[in-house]
């Protein structure tokens, strides 16, 4: 099996036969219940949120979550979360911080929905208030890439003390068709625009946006699948072993200067830099 | 009366197209009432359309004369520079370029001053550096200022102004989104004042993130602020939207910003605020 281009990456993230955050979560934990709703609108559907345990840690899952088949599609929005999925998220946030369980978040999305509806209740405040809540979590936090991360309805449930991204998963500012329209005024330039964009795991890993890739190691999907699920498992676990010996504020402060550090300027003189 | 007019004003998607800063030259044609006015005395009157009230874009400068009492203003001095992350070809070019036009380094300004007297660290976007996108120095200037908040236990004020996250840098753009919001969940920590005004335009990666979680959010009247872009929205509906979807007014009856504020009254609110969270 020979290198992927970008592209390549990009149409296996994409494709309806891909795993989704559901078959991961059934596959990895013991026990997994889910729960609905944000207290205040409605259960949307493109995010799921649930209890999970696995060898006797319990768990806050928190997972975007695209459709298995067209039904499923449109019952979760092709996996675009509204306000309401984010603030659900909050709402789990918040109740794993009183109930000391870890947080896992799952991301699958093309974006958070463009809508005129999403807009009227608010859809960048519920990424920023995700991206703030998450921020400030007492517990650990680990965020999982398994297919498309795109804009910031990805990134809303990707603020973890470690990022873990599965190897044919992207993570992007935008698609790339979003990307060549709107950088060439010309949405064609997908190809070259995935090439341009560093948005694999390999170049995420690079730019030290990501921490760990996790490789996909054969093209059968079934035995892919058992494999990722076992590696994220011992990830997970490993993972959860190291954040335990830090305090809360430990880990809050642990997250804080892992984004702090993400930006990639120069400094004219070194010795007069104020900060 | 101006103020009336004000009120009537009708944003509609094509004046945000034209709506552009004030240009070189010594006159310039309103985008709504299409008047050609001398540029100075546009300038005089905060920027805003003597015949009709329209709000021109507000450079930085002028926007810190405004608020920040007479000579207290001093900028922070971070001396750091864009890289381009993503190689591209033109955007070393394109900054330079932009440098020289525009007179100022980078999208955002930061800094301390006093309003009526009263210490705040403020940062200003400028829309006339890449549509104010927010790229590793933006996220870097105002993270270093959230910071600076914090340290001198100053209120923190930001107008913004912003397409949102800057293309031309990439996933590192995406990521000054959490960055600024995590510093601000440490500002919220350190019981401090955060206030943002949002401008026209305020979209996409900015605001959703330290736009929208302030402790007050005030709009300028008319401004266009949104997550997802009118034409985004429109072309994954199918449909046209209304012409007051996205303004300061659609939002303020929404729920989603405190206030509307004029010009000509935003210092004195943003003074009034700040005296009223002092504890």
């Amino acid at each position: 099996m020979g290198k992927k281009t970008a592209w390549e990456k990009v149409e296996i993230a994409r494709s309806s036969k891909r795993k989704t955050a559901l078959d991961y979560i059934e596959n990895i934990f013991d026990e997994f219940i889910e729960l609905h709703g944000d207290r205040n609108f409605k259960d949307d559907k493109a995010i799921v949120c649930g209890l999970a345990r696995m060898d006797n840690q319990n768990y806050t899952i928190i997972a975007e979550q695209k459709g298995r088949n067209t039904k499923e599609n449109i019952e979760r929005n092709f996996g675009m979360p509204n306000p309401e999925s984010y603030r659900k998220g909050i709402r789990f946030m918040k109740q794993a911080e009183k109930f000391n369980r870890p947080v896992i978040t799952f991301i699958d999305t093309k974006g958070a929905y463009p809508g005129i509806e999403a807009e009227e209740r608010g859809q960048g405040e519920a990424i920023a208030s995700s991206m703030l809540e998450m921020s400030k979590l007492k517990v650990p936090v680990i965020s999982i890439i398994i297919g498309e991360g795109s804009s910031g309805g990805a990134l809303a449930l990707g603020v973890g003390n470690r990022v873990l991204m599965l190897e044919n998963a992207i993570y992007s500012i935008l698609s790339p068709e979003g990307y060549a329209s709107i950088l060439w005024k010309d949405s064609s330039r997908v190809k070259e625009a995935a090439e341009k964009m560093k948005l694999t795991a390999q170049d995420l890993f690079d730019l030290k946006v990501i921490d760990k890739i996790i490789k996909e190691p054969c093209e059968e999907e079934i035995k892919s699948f058992e494999k990722i699920s076992k590696s994220l498992k011992t990830e997970i676990k490993k993972i959860i072993k190291e954040l335990s010996n830090m305090s809360p504020d430990e880990l809050v402060e642990d997250r804080y200067q892992k984004f702090r550090n993400m930006g990639e300027y120069q400094s004219l003189k070194e010795e007069e830099k104020c900060c | 009366m101006i103020v009336d007019k004000i009120k009537k004003r009708e944003p509609t998607a094509k004046k945000i197209e034209n709506r552009v800063d004030i240009p070189v030259g010594k006159w310039i044609k309103c985008s709504k009432c299409k008047e050609i006015l001398y540029k100075e005395i546009v300038r005089e009157n905060n920027a805003i359309c003597p015949n009709c009230g329209n709000y021109f874009r507000m450079h930085i400068n002028k926007r810190i004369e405004t608020i920040i009492d007479n000579g207290t203003y001093e900028r922070f001095d971070l001396k750091i520079e864009n890289i381009n992350p993503l190689d591209l070809e033109d955007y070393p070019k394109k900054l330079k370029i932009l440098r020289e036009k525009t007179g100022i380094e980078e999208a955002v300004g930061c800094g301390i001053g006093k309003i009526n007297g009263e210490e705040v660290v403020i940062c200003v976007m400028d829309s006339g550096f890449l549509m104010g996108s927010m790229g590793s120095v933006v996220g870097e200037k105002i993270t270093y200022s959230i910071e600076k908040a914090i340290e001198l236990h100053l209120p923190l004020i930001i107008f913004c102004v912003s397409g949102g996250a800057r293309m031309q840098e990439g996933i590192i753009s995406l990521m000054q989104m959490a960055k600024t919001t995590a510093a601000i969940s440490k500002l919220n920590e350190a019981g401090l004042l955060y206030i943002s005004v949002l401008t026209d335009p305020t979209y996409g990666g900015v605001t959703a993130s330290f736009a929208s979680i302030a402790d007050i959010i005030l709009a300028e009247p008319g401004a266009m602020i949104g997550f997802a872009g009118k034409r985004v929205i429109e072309q994954t509906i199918g449909e046209s939207l209304p012409e007051e979807f996205q303004t300061a007014e659609f939002l303020l009856e929404h729920g989603f910003i405190d206030k509307i504020v004029e010009r000509a009254d935003m210092k004195e609110t943003l003074y009034k605020l700040i005296k009223m969270s002092q504890h």
